[in-house]
C-alpha cells in the first residue's frame, strides 16, 4: 500500500515532506499551546497566502519572479507579520490576543487586493489554500528540510529556555534566561515552520497540524517530554495514515490528514473522559 | 541592628532606596542590611511594598533612588544569581494546566546554572531528587503539577529554590494555601536550612504570630521601614507596635491573624 509512494518521485516528495511536517508542526505545536499562541499560527498562515499571492502577481509582471518559489515570500511575510505580531503584544499587554485578529485581517485584506489586481492564478492559489501534496518540487523539498533542520536545531539547544520561559516568565528571567532572543526567534520559528507545513496541508489547515496532535497528547502525557513525544508520534500518523489514504481513495491529502488528526483527538478524549486539563 | 559589618559578611545592602510603579513611592528611603546567616521576616500591611522591595532586590524592577548591593558587589555588576532562591508571591497562579512533571519544574532551577547549549547531567538530576526529598514530595517526582494541591505545588516551587543551593532564598508568602500542620513543619525545614546550612533567608509573610517562634531577625515595612531588628526586640514591644504600620486596620488585621504588628519608632 505504501511501496507505491517509493515508486514515482513525486509521491516520495510528497511522503518525505509529509514526515518533516509531521515531526515539525507538532513539536512546535507544544509551545504553541502551551504559551497559549496557538491562534497565531492561524494569524500567520493567512499572511503566509498573502506573501504567495505577492509573489504570483509579481511573476506576472516581472519576469524576475517567474522562476522563484512563491513559497520563499510566502516565508518572508510570514516572517515579518510575525515580528508586527510580537511588536503588538507587546503595545497590547493586556489584550495581547489582540494582534491576532489585527494581523489576520490585515493579511487577509492585503491577500484579497493582491489576488484581484491578478486574476488568473486562482488554480495556483487553491493548490496554497488547501495544500497539494503530489505537486511538492524538489525546491519545495530542499526548502522544508532546511527548516526542518533549522528550526529542531534550535528547539533542541534552546529547550531550557523555551521551557523555562514558557512556563514562568518571571522567575525565567531572573535565572538568566535571554527571554527577548529566544521570544523573537520563536516567533520566526513559528512563521517558517507554517511555510514549510501549507504545501502539506494547506493554509487554511495549517494550524491544526500544529495544535490537534498536541491536543491529543496532552490529554496522555506525564510532563513536557511526554508532551512532545505523544505529539509527534500522533502527528507522524495522521500524516502518513492520511497520505496514504488519500492516495488510495482519491481524497485530498491536507482535509484527510487532518481528519485523522481530528479521529485521533476523539480516541484520545474517549479513554480520558472525566479526567481535567 | 547591626549596620556596620564586614563588606563580606553582607549579603543584602539596601542604601537610601526609594521606589515608585508610577507617581506615588510605594517605597520612600529604604536602608536595610541583611547579614550572612540571618533569618530575617519581613512583614507589612497588604500594599506595604514588600514584594516591590524584593522585586528591587531581584532586579526586576529599577529603584528610582538608591543603591542595592547583593554578597557585596553593587546589583548592576551583580552575576551570581544562581546564589539565589526565589518563591514569588504568585508562584502557584502559573498556568496549571501545564503539562510538566514536579521533576521538570524543580530541574528549572538549575537552567540558569546549567547555561546555555547544556543540559542534565546524572549530578544534576541527582539535585534535583534531593531536593524533591527535602520538601517530602518524592512520591509525586513524576506527577504533572496541575494535579497537585496548592501547598504541594507550594513545596514544589521551594524545591525548584532550593536545588540550585542558593545562599540566599527569598520567600514571598510562601505558606498561603498551606495547611497548618505543613506550615509548622516549613518553618521548621527553614529553621533548619538556615542552621545547619548556613543559608541567608529573607522571609515575607502575614502570619507574624508564628514566624517569631523561628526567625532570627524581623523587619516592619509600610512603604518606609519601621522597624528592623533581632526577634527579641521585636516581641517585648510587639503589642505597642500596631497603630502607626497597620494604621486603622490593625484591628482587623490582627484579628485573622491571632496577634500581630509593629510599631514605628518613635526616634
Ligand atoms: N505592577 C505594578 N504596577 C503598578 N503598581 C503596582 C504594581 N505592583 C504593585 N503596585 C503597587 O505598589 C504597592 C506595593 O505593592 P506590593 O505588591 O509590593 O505590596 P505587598 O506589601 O507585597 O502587599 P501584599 O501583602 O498584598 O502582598 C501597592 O500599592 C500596589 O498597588
Ligand atoms: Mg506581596
Amino acid at each position: 500500500m505504501i511501496s507505491v509512494f517509493f515508486q514515482y518521485d513525486f509521491l516520495m516528495y510528497a511522503m518525505f515532506t509529509g514526515i518533516m511536517v509531521g515531526f515539525l508542526a507538532p513539536f512546535l505545536g507544544v509551545f504553541l499551546v502551551v504559551r497559549r499562541m496557538s491562534l497565531i499560527a492561524d494569524a500567520l498562515s493567512h499572511v503566509t497566502l498573502t506573501g504567495i499571492a505577492f509573489s504570483l502577481l509579481l511573476g506576472r509582471h516581472f519576469s524576475l519572479f517567474q522562476g522563484l518559489n512563491p513559497l520563499y515570500l510566502g516565508a518572508g511575510f510570514s516572517v515579518g507579520a510575525s515580528l508586527l505580531i510580537e511588536r503588538l503584544r507587546n503595545v497590547y499587554t493586556y489584550y495581547k490576543e489582540l494582534a491576532i485578529p489585527i494581523i489576520l485581517s490585515a493579511g487577509i485584506g492585503l491577500g484579497v487586493v493582491f489576488i484581484s489586481l491578478a486574476d488568473g492564478f486562482t488554480n495556483d492559489l487553491f493548490s496554497y489554500l488547501f495544500g497539494s501534496v503530489v505537486t511538492i518540487t524538489q525546491s519545495d523539498f530542499r526548502l522544508i528540510a532546511a527548516i526542518t533542520l533549522f528550526v529542531s536545531g534550535f528547539i533542541i539547544l534552546f529547550y531550557k529556555e523555551l521551557f523555562f520561559l514558557s512556563f514562568d516568565e518571571e522567575q525565567a528571567i531572573i535565572s538568566g534566561m535571554p527571554k527577548r532572543f529566544i521570544q523573537w526567534m520563536f516567533i520566526i520559528i513559528v512563521a517558517l515552520v507554517i511555510a514549510a507545513s501549507m504545501r502539506v496541508v494547506g493554509i487554511l489547515l495549517v494550524s491544526s497540524l500544529m495544535t490537534i496532535p498536541v491536543a491529543s497528547a496532552m490529554r496522555l502525557a506525564k510532563g513536557f517530554k511526554q508532551t512532545f513525544i505523544y505529539a509527534v508520534i500522533f502527528g507522524e500518523i495522521s500524516v502518513i495514515v492520511g497520505l496514504v489514504a488519500s492516495f488510495h481513495l482519491n481524497l485530498a491529502p491536507g482535509g484527510t490528514i487532518v481528519m485523522i488528526a481530528v479521529l485521533i483527538l476523539l480516541i484520545t478524549l474517549f479513554f480520558t473522559r472525566g479526567r481535567h486539563t | 541592628m547591626g549596620h556596620r559589618h564586614q563588606l563580606t559578611d553582607s549579603v543584602i545592602q539596601v542604601n537610601h532606596l526609594s521606589f515608585k510603579y508610577t507617581s506615588q513611592y510605594v517605597l520612600e528611603d529604604i536602608t536595610l542590611h541583611v547579614r550572612k546567616g540571618a533569618f530575617l521576616g519581613l512583614v507589612g500591611p497588604n500594599g506595604s511594598g514588600k514584594s516591590t522591595l524584593v522585586k528591587c532586590l531581584l532586579g526586576i524592577q529599577t529603584p528610582q533612588q538608591g543603591d542595592i548591593s547583593l554578597f557585596g558587589e553593587p546589583l548592576k555588576k551583580f552575576s551570581g544569581w544562581d546564589r539565589i532562591g526565589y518563591v514569588s508571591q504568585k508562584a502557584n497562579s502559573f498556568n496549571s494546566g501545564f503539562p510538566a512533571t514536579v521533576f521538570e519544574v524543580v530541574s528549572m532551577g538549575l537552567y540558569g546554572k546549567i547555561g546555555l547549549f547544556r543540559f542534565l547531567t546524572k549530578k544534576h538530576k541527582q539535585k534535583v531528587y534531593e531536593a524533591i526529598e527535602k520538601v517530602e514530595m518524592s512520591a509525586y517526582t513524576n506527577e504533572n503539577i496541575g494535579n497537585l494541591s496548592g501547598g504541594q505545588q507550594q513545596r514544589v516551587f521551594i524545591a525548584r529554590a532550593l536545588v540550585s543551593d542558593p545562599d540566599l532564598l527569598i520567600l514571598d508568602e510562601p505558606t498561603v494555601g498551606v495547611d497548618v500542620h505543613s506550615v509548622q513543619q516549613f518553618y521548621t525545614m527553614l529553621k533548619q536550612l538556615n542552621q545547619e546550612h548556613g543559608i541567608t533567608l529573607v522571609l515575607i509573610t502575614h502570619d507574624i504570630g508564628a514566624m517569631t517562634d523561628y526567625v532570627t531577625d524581623v523587619a516592619c515595612l509600610n512603604k518606609h521601614l519601621h522597624f528592623h531588628g533581632d526577634t527579641d526586640t521585636f516581641t517585648e514591644s510587639e503589642n505597642e507596635m500596631m497603630s502607626t504600620l497597620y494604621g486603622h486596620d490593625v484591628h482587623m488585621l490582627t484579628h485573622n491573624h491571632d496577634h500581630s504588628a509593629c510599631e514605628v519608632p518613635t526616634s
